[in-house]
């Protein structure tokens, strides 16, 4: 936990919105936009590959069909087999080309790889995600994939000193995000967006309205606990919201530790069984006692502040 | 998890009254419309757009705005760390979908041909002066070497061994590539193909351009060389104007939607390299965004030229009628690009 604390807040970026409301973003880290990139392409060639099969089967039916029983049909042939090309190659282009604009121009601005991965596309400064920036960032891809594996294929098979220049060159595009801070691509450079972690969003229970938290008394042994001024003015908001995560993972041991730190901290006894009430009693007036100081305007961040 | 049965919740209401923090009874009055914002928000994402009830989407806004000013509210007076990711979380989605692309493909279509793409396309002219310049260039320097040395010739155009058109090929071998060919079957696969294939070659050279500039300025270039190459074989046998209007039906929407493509990379490069005021990210985007609007049209000239020459060079079969129509879809162009002057609704800019 502690450990990829540095990293994830090396992500972390603020976003204002027209209405002056700062949102914390979390922008998508490389290894889930890559990840995101390899589903979607698999589900593009996939889906090649099938329209390929399709026409081909449909192709040889249709010869098969004039073969059999019509024979004076030649000339509608001739042109079913025309518009079965043509159909294949707009339907190709647009797989290579319209997929990831389709996407990323609806309601969640992600591809199914990014939707699977819980990422998605935003405007860079905090705008709106117009039709032109993914059409801008959509237009680079080649320079960004294709060429630069074009590039490592000659280089490895032919070498050369002009092969691997070239690979040098294309390699720039294809690790662009590792040369910025947002991790843009080159495409999200042109555009004017960048990749960040989709919100998800689920409301948990209030831990301090349960019974035993809002009365302070114990529903399974009947203790009631009621904590004096200075046994509550130990801790800060930090310390308020670790507590919150013990409560809310529930995990026995935790709670039995935590439990056992705080009374030692403020000198009670400390018993068994009975430890989460004792925390969600210990958590609500706390809380109690730090929000009622933030309405007089005094933070306690943490147990030090 | 702090999960209570019902009946426990039930007799715990009195206590929550008297006891429960002001934040938690900030929260009870305000859950119900949250929830409702997250409902909606859940299924405008799901893309079901039809069978979202009207008053919802208009209710999207203003619960959006209700919900932002709760969470600016509990930054102030709460501590309940999950209450306030959520509202975080709740906001920055209401908030992807208020402010998210919400124009309709008519209505940004509408936008495009209405002003837009001229508008886009008037904004890169001097990289398309650059281009044009490139372009004759690289015609004339093709001209040139074969002139010197016919074997530049097999240097610049990728000949196949079944194509007649070889330096010292007779007149009729080259009328016979030119002419004649309307009974030929597959023109309009031919067409698609050709569409295909050029709408590749102009998205990488646009995408070539963000390397500031260069590539795209060869590319430019070693294409006309090849158009110049293939002219000075056909002035040698005296049908200069042939090849001219063989090439001009398709080539006058081609080679613009090329030169296009290429100005609009450089366009990219240039402010890039350039910025002005501006820092390089912001103007990277800008003309990103710009350039973006002119390849869109790219692509759909490409489908015209596509067209033009699957089908109309082969039906076309007179080197008059050729130029008649070459040259008055490019002047249709032109006359678009810079004729065309009116401002777009600003209704989307906001």
């Amino acid at each position: 936990m502690s450990q990829d604390r540095p990293k994830r807040s090396d992500r972390r970026r603020t976003l204002v919105t027209p209405e002056g409301i700062a949102l914390p973003l979390v922008l998508a880290s490389r290894g889930t936009r890559f990840g995101a990139l390899l589903i979607d392409l698999v589900i593009i060639l996939v889906l090649m590959t099938v329209v390929t099969i399709a026409a081909i089967y449909s192709g040889i039916g249709l010869l098969e069909l004039v073969g059999k029983e019509f024979d004076k049909t030649e000339g509608s042939l001739k042109y079913s087999l025309e518009f079965l090309v043509i159909l294949y190659i707009a339907v190709m282009f647009l797989f290579r080309h319209a997929y990831f604009l389709f996407f990323e121009l609806g309601p969640r601005g992600a591809t199914p790889g990014k939707r699977a991965t819980g990422i998605r596309v935003a405007a860079r400064h905090g705008g709106r995600l117009t039709t032109e920036m993914v059409l801008a960032r959509n237009l680079l891809r080649d320079v960004e994939i294709v060429l630069p594996l074009v590039a490592l294929i000659t280089a490895a098979s032919e070498g050369g000193i002009y092969s691997w220049v070239s690979l040098l060159w294309f390699g720039v595009f294809a690790l662009f995000p590792f040369f910025n801070r947002d991790r843009l691509r080159a495409g999200d450079l042109v555009a004017g967006t960048w990749v960040v972690e989709a919100p998800k969003s689920k409301l948990e229970v209030a831990l301090s309205t349960t019974e035993s938290a809002a009365s302070g008394t114990s529903t399974a042994t009947g203790a009631s606990y009621k904590f004096g001024e200075e046994e509550l003015a130990i801790y800060g908001e930090y310390e308020l919201q670790t507590l919150e995560r013990v409560l809310r993972e529930d995990r026995h041991e935790a709670m039995v530790a935590v439990h056992e730190a705080i009374c030692r901290k403020i000198g009670w006894n400390p018993g068994t069984g009975d430890e989460r009430a004792f925390l969600e009693a210990y958590y609500t007036q706390l809380r109690a006692r730090l929000e009622s100081g933030m309405r007089m305007g005094q933070r306690k961040a943490d147990k030090h502040a | 998890m702090a999960v209570f049965s019902l009946s426990k919740e039930a007799t715990a209401e009195a206590a929550i009254e008297a006891a429960a923090l002001r934040s938690d009874r900030f929260r009870q009055d305000r859950e119900a419309d949250w929830k409702r914002l997250e409902a909606i928000v859940t299924r405008m994402e799901k893309g079901r757009l039809r069978r979202i009830a009207d008053e919802d989407v208009l209710a999207l806004p203003v619960l959006y705005r209700t919900v932002a000013s709760s969470l600016s509210v509990a930054r102030e007076t709460s501590l309940d760390a999950a209450t306030l990711s959520y509202l975080e979380s709740l906001v920055q989605r209401a908030w992807f979908l208020v402010y998210g692309p919400r124009t309709t493909l008519w209505s940004w279509l509408g936008r495009f041909f209405g002003g837009e793409w001229s508008r886009a396309v008037r904004s890169i002219w001097k990289e398309m002066g650059v281009a044009l310049v490139l372009m004759i260039a690289g015609t004339v320097i093709g001209w040139q070497l074969v002139l010197i040395d016919p074997d530049w010739y097999y240097a610049l155009v990728p000949t196949d061994p079944a194509d007649p058109r070889v330096p010292g090929a007779s007149a009729e071998a080259l009328k016979g590539v030119m002419f004649g060919n309307q009974g030929q079957d597959g023109l309009s696969m031919f067409a698609a193909y050709l569409f295909s294939h050029n709408a590749g070659v102009a998205i990488l050279c646009f995408a070539l351009g963000f390397a500031f500039g260069i590539p795209p300025l060869l590319l430019l270039i070693h294409n006309t060389a090849m158009l110049g190459a293939l002219l000075w074989l056909h002035d040698d046998k005296g049908l200069l104007i042939d090849i001219i209007g063989w090439l001009s039906i398709h080539g006058t929407t081609e080679l613009l939607a090329i030169l296009l493509s290429g100005a609009a990379g450089l366009h990219v490069g240039r402010s890039m390299a350039f910025p002005g005021e501006r820092g390089v990210l912001e103007a990277a985007a800008a003309a990103g965004q710009r350039a973006a609007v002119v390849m869109a049209g790219v692509i759909l000239m490409l489908v015209c030229a596509g067209m033009l020459e699957g089908l109309g060079r082969q039906l076309i079969d007179d080197t008059t009628q050729r130029l008649v129509v070459g040259y008055s879809i490019l002047a249709f162009w032109l006359a678009y690009f810079f004729l065309f002057r009116r401002v777009p609704v600003a209704s989307d800019a906001e």
